[in-house]
């Protein structure tokens, strides 16, 4: 029975199987497809999709020590569910990356130093309490919202696909963030505290998510140029704050250069945990 | 960790995609009416495009008394003469 039949076999048993883990995975694209029937990127491509998957792994890591550790149950399921899905992101966007190099999602992913990767210093902030972990989300995902909305149009067309899918997971993420940003800002008075010391932490490291690089320009027309985005997100957060009784903190940037390799001093523990067992076995399946 | 207390309990139905009607799929806890139904999400479809689902705060159904359940669904046990299929069709009555 080929794939079709099966599928068609299925739908006839309509909702007898339809149940909560059954997976569809529609027509979107998957990091498997992409290894095997994708475009070799230019260079300079494959640099720009590991930036964007450099982004969503290091979160994805971050994301997922929340795991059994959220406030309530049902947060834990959420969080867990986007560490998932941003996961998913990264695997696409390194694995079409790697085809440059004739490396795979997993060479980029465990085998690369500290100075290698291309992430943004957002991603790479602790989780800190509930709330940190919440602005860091609102932060990230109204960009990549953004971002992902725009290279759908992207001339790359894997790229194009693989934020086309992207795009829908990450406007969930928002929509996540939001709703608490709002609950924790107009909560009590501890939590409203400890949302305006998350903004207070993490706000430095906003500048730096719209800094157009040489390689940004080069890729005219692929590529989305950061700074282009600054409005509209600007825009959707002082909305979101001004919702949840909370204020544009007024910290000043850090000198933040991750796109250059150059990270504060979280990230080389998150690789020394992430790349642990790869490296002790090299060359192992799994 | 008292906060359970202030986090209701909600049902959950959930119409799938190639669904009829709503179905009971389960309850949770959310603070609210909006985060129930994003819990719900996650927690019952998957995320599988096509589905509409209702949350209904578990306080504000109210279920029929089961200690009261021969008064309350066997009336209609031996009153066949209240179904359709008791009544034979008369001769020569077309399209019945």
């Amino acid at each position: 029975m080929n794939h079709d039949e099966l599928d068609a076999e299925l739908d006839s048993f309509g909702d007898a199987l339809a149940s909560a883990t059954r997976v569809t995975p529609g027509n979107a694209l998957r990091p498997e497809d992409i290894a095997v029937g994708g475009a070799k990127p230019s260079e300079d491509v494959a640099r720009y999709a590991l930036t964007l998957g450099d982004d969503a792994l290091i979160l994805a890591q971050r994301l997922s020590h929340w795991i059994s550790r959220a406030p309530e149950l049902e947060e834990d399921i959420a969080l867990g569910n986007i560490a998932l899905d941003v996961l998913g992101h990264a695997r696409s966007f390194l694995t079409y990356a790697g085809l440059a190099w004739d490396k795979t999602e997993d060479d980029l992913a465990y085998w690369r130093e500290e100075d290698d990767f291309t992430s943004l210093w957002i991603v790479e902030q602790p989780n800190g309490h509930f709330g940190v972990t919440i602005i860091r989300q609102l932060i990230v995902s109204v960009f990549q919202h953004l971002l992902y909305s725009k290279l759908t149009e992207s001339a790359d067309e894997t790229l194009a696909a693989i934020c086309a899918k992207a795009v829908k997971e990450v406007d969930y993420h928002r929509d996540h963030a939001i709703q608490w940003t709002i609950r924790l800002g107009l909560g009590t008075e501890e939590s409203a505290a400890k949302m305006r010391h998350a903004l207070e932490i993490l706000w430095p490291y906003v500048d730096e998510m719209f800094q157009d690089l040489e390689l940004h320009r080069k890729l005219d027309g692929i590529a989305v140029l950061p700074s282009s985005l600054r409005e509209a997100w600007d825009k959707e957060i002082n909305a979101v704050l001004a919702d949840s009784g909370l204020e544009i903190p007024k910290t000043g940037q850090a000198m933040a250069n991750g796109r250059g390799g150059e990270h504060s001093e979280h990230l080389g523990f998150i690789l020394a945990e992430m790349q642990v067992l790869a490296r002790k076995h090299p060359g192992a399946s799994w | 960790m008292s906060q359970q207390n202030n986090w209701p309990l909600w049902e959950v139905f959930v119409r799938s995609s190639r669904g009829l009607s709503h179905v009971h799929a389960g309850s949770l806890h959310a603070p609210d009416a909006q985060m129930a139904v994003r819990n719900a999400r996650d927690l019952y479809t998957r995320r599988n495009e096509g589905v509409s689902l209702w949350v209904v705060k578990s306080e504000d159904i109210i279920s029929s008394d089961p200690d009261e359940k021969d008064a309350f669904f066997e009336s209609p046990q031996g009153k066949d003469y209240r179904h359709a299929t008791y009544y034979k069709a008369s001769e020569g009555v077309k399209h019945l």
